[in-house]
């Protein structure tokens, strides 16, 4: 009888009314639902991973051999330039968004984002981003070439004479991607600060949400900078002013700092809730209290901070005077305490823990020893006399795919598989995530590890052709990239047959402590009937505490 | 039912009404107009640091700004923003007549501030392309005029709105929006007049 009753529930949710969370067109549809709005980011932005991915192996074919034969020398340049900028604004920033559009309304107890219409229009930005970008491939002479950067004067350059060329359909995506973003920033920040549930306070806030405010603080404050800066490049290349270009005056290491002044805070607005991730995993998979919540909570906002005040160690050889040389130096090199208070307090929260080896927990532990490993190449590279000495070499391109793929990916992976019987009602296959995961693991250190002795020994980045010196790292790396290619069809084949017909995960498969896990999965539209009125901190982890105080209402609510 | 519970049950009703879309979008828009003064932010840092570094700045021929009408553009622009306040008030006292009539006076300015500009810009003899110095000075203030711009059309919607019955019954929070943007453009007119007029 009790199944029977089970199934009847099932059948009611199964109504295709618009919207119920069982009816799959509304994927498709204008929708204003944070959780689909959230997962609609999450897979557009996984597709363009695969592009991204597939221009990146293109990359590595190239450089498989130390000679040229691949490709054309200016295709490998429109490579190098999409591979990046696709992977930054069409991947990891709109994954981390649709995450955080999913979690957060959740997680603070509020029934959607506190301006819903607003959050759909800047999800549907994102397609046109994305077909900007691949359109660039169809105007004459191809897409932008001058790296994810633009840098001028390589930036202003127009072979081809037409206005609209590749390097202005890149200006416009970047715009767009950049009015999105601060739609979204705007979003999150009211959010969090006006639609906490009763009794969240900001210290009882799950780190995961603290990481998120603090990112999108940087987008506030930093986006505008870069839009500044790209307005001034568009109207150098089409209306002919001279901002940039050195010939009649202008100044192109000033652009250097507009882009700078953002990009490199931009790389703590995807690490972030990275770091919110793992703050969030370890105390579930270790079944322990996060270690340290408050300073952990307290140091996302420090990175904010500093965030503002590092970006010219990217200009240590742009003709940086001494002083600001040494003053940013200090800067950067301090970013390393408030994480390195993270990394202690996810290794405190693991230490002494029950572990629980599924994947999602693999994925977060080996994402944190790959980002104290680009932890501490990222001080080595923040001291002048090093970054002098492999300034624009692999060594340089090694560092940062362990911050965005090491890191990031990883923990966007763990986040994944930790949600997704959250957003589908379905457990995912362990055995096949088991073995994305190895997949992954060794693809990752393949491809990147043997950059950095290659980098060491003097290679330079965005090259098609090579001394034959540094062949043998060079081929370890291509393995690495094709690993790489290939460790995303289990991740597909697993994620689209478990959504399809994996077994129902219940409303807390694993046993986490979390607004998000009271509810039913997937969570009802406007997700809590009866708002949570929260009386603890998160991560109760081993303390015999509620974490609500009308946890029978929120139980009793219909799914 | 506990009187624990009843307590939360009252700190619930008190939070979903604090919830109520108005507080939200007043402190959205703070949030948008912080992100919106840093590209003006970075412009001023850009224009400051090309006329310091600059060694040919003023083109040939061009012996600076005449400051006399752009003064009194200026006279004009900051006095609108009293003068939106005063409409803002008649909304609050829900005088629809005033409200109207300051509006349109409000309107009548920024629309002069407009042509005011427009004729300084017609009779300058460099233009964007001569040099950093005519760059940064129509970026500016064609950045900013685009602002003010936004703000008269901001204040025609408000405007015609006003005849809808009943539409500012229930929240002006639209009308609130409009005026707190058209202080935050005459504040970043202030800082511009000063660098681009005054230290010349």
């Amino acid at each position: 009888m009790a199944n029977l009753s089970v199934e009847a529930l099932d059948g009611n949710r199964a109504q295709p009314y618009p919207g119920a969370p069982d009816n799959w067109k509304r994927f498709f549809s204008f929708s204003t639902d944070h959780k689909v709005i959230g997962i609609q980011y999450i897979v557009t932005s996984f597709i363009f991973f695969l592009v991204g991915g597939l221009f990146a192996m293109i990359i590595r074919g190239e450089l498989i051999t130390p000679e040229a034969n691949l490709v054309d020398r200016t295709i490998y340049n429109a490579m190098f330039t999409m591979h990046g900028s696709v992977m930054l604004f069409l991947w990891t920033f709109p994954v981390l968004v649709g995450l955080a559009n999913y979690l957060v309304p959740l997680m603070i107890g509020a029934r959607d984002m506190a301006f819903p219409r607003l959050n759909a229009a800047a999800f549907w930005m994102v397609p046109v981003v994305g077909v900007l970008m691949m359109g660039s491939f169809f105007v004459p002479g191809g897409p932008s070439q001058s790296g994810w950067w633009a840098y001028p004067p390589v930036s202003l350059q127009n072979p081809t004479g037409n206005l609209i060329n590749g390097q202005v359909l890149w200006l416009l995506a970047v715009a767009i991607s950049g009015v999105s973003s601060i739609m979204g920033a705007v979003n999150f920040v009211t959010t969090i600060f006006k639609m906490r549930a009763p009794g969240m306070t900001f210290f009882r806030m799950p780190a995961f949400v603290w990481t998120v405010l603090a990112a999108q603080l940087i987008q506030l404050f930093g986006l505008p900078a870069l839009t500044a800066g790209a307005v001034m490049l568009l109207l150098d290349i089409v209306a002919g002013t001279s901002f940039f270009r050195p010939e009649n005056g202008g100044n192109p290491v000033l652009y250097q700092h507009f882009f700078w002044f953002y990009s490199h805070p931009a790389v703590y607005v995807i690490v972030l809730p990275v770091f919110g991730i793992f703050s969030e995993l370890f105390p579930v998979y270790a079944r322990k209290p996060l270690f340290g919540y408050r300073v952990v909570a307290v140091s996302s906002l420090i990175i904010t901070g500093l965030s503002g005040i590092v970006w010219v160690h990217h200009m240590y050889a742009s003709g940086t005077p001494g002083w600001m040389r040494m003053l940013f130096m200090f800067t950067t090199m301090s970013i390393s305490v408030p994480t390195g208070i993270k990394v202690f307090a996810w290794v405190a929260t693991a230490f002494g823990g029950k572990l629980r080896l599924d994947t999602p927990m693999l994925f977060a532990m080996a994402g944190v020893v790959n980002f104290v490993f680009a932890g501490i190449t990222g001080i080595m590279l923040g001291s002048v006399p090093v970054d002098i000495h492999v300034n624009n070499t692999y060594f340089v391109v090694g560092h940062f795919h362990y911050v965005v793929y090491g890191t990031v990916v990883f923990g966007i992976y763990a986040a994944i598989y930790h949600w997704f019987p959250k957003m589908t009602g379905r457990m995912y296959y362990e055995g096949l995530g088991k073995v994305h995961f190895w997949l992954t693991w060794l693809g990752t250190t393949l491809n990147f590890l043997p950059m950095h002795p290659a980098g060491l020994m003097g290679m330079p980045r965005r090259v098609a052709s090579y001394d034959p010196e540094f062949a043998f790292w060079n081929v370890l790396a291509s393995l690495g990239g094709f690993l790489l290619g290939l460790s995303t069809l289990p991740f597909i084949l697993n994620m689209v047959s478990s959504w399809i017909q994996g077994e129902k995960a219940g409303n807390n498969p694993w046993r986490a402590i979390g607004l998000e896990w009271l509810i039913s999965s997937p969570p009802p539209v406007e997700n809590f009937e009866h708002l949570p009125i929260v009386i603890a901190e998160p991560y109760g982890y081993g303390k015999d505490e509620p974490l609500v105080s009308n946890l029978a209402e929120l139980a009793e609510s219909p799914g | 039912m506990t009187s624990e519970a009843s307590i939360a049950n009252q700190i619930e009703s008190g939070i979903v009404e604090e919830h109520n879309e108005e507080a939200n979008s007043k402190f959205g828009f703070w949030v948008f107009l912080l992100s919106e003064s840093v590209i003006f932010l970075s412009f001023f840092a850009g224009y400051i640091v090309y006329k310091t570094t600059s060694t040919d700045w003023l083109p040939a021929g061009v012996e600076g700004l005449d400051t006399r009408d752009p003064a009194i553009n200026t006279v004009v622009l900051i006095s609108s923003s009293f003068v939106i306040y005063v409409a803002e008030r008649f909304l609050h006292d829900k005088r629809l007549w005033g409200f109207r009539f300051f509006l349109l006076a409000t309107m009548l300015m920024g629309s002069y501030f407009l042509y005011g500009q427009a004729v300084e810009w017609r009779g300058l003899e460099f233009g964007l392309t001569s040099g950093l110095y005519g760059a940064t000075f129509y970026l500016l203030t064609g950045f900013h005029g685009l602002h003010v711009m936004t703000g008269v059309l901001l204040q025609t919607i408000m405007f015609f709105r006003s005849f809808i019955p009943g539409n500012y019954d229930k929240s002006s929070f639209g009308v609130d929006a409009t005026s707190l943007f058209w202080h935050f453009v005459d504040v970043i007119w202030i800082i511009l007049y000063g660098l681009i007029y005054v230290w010349q």
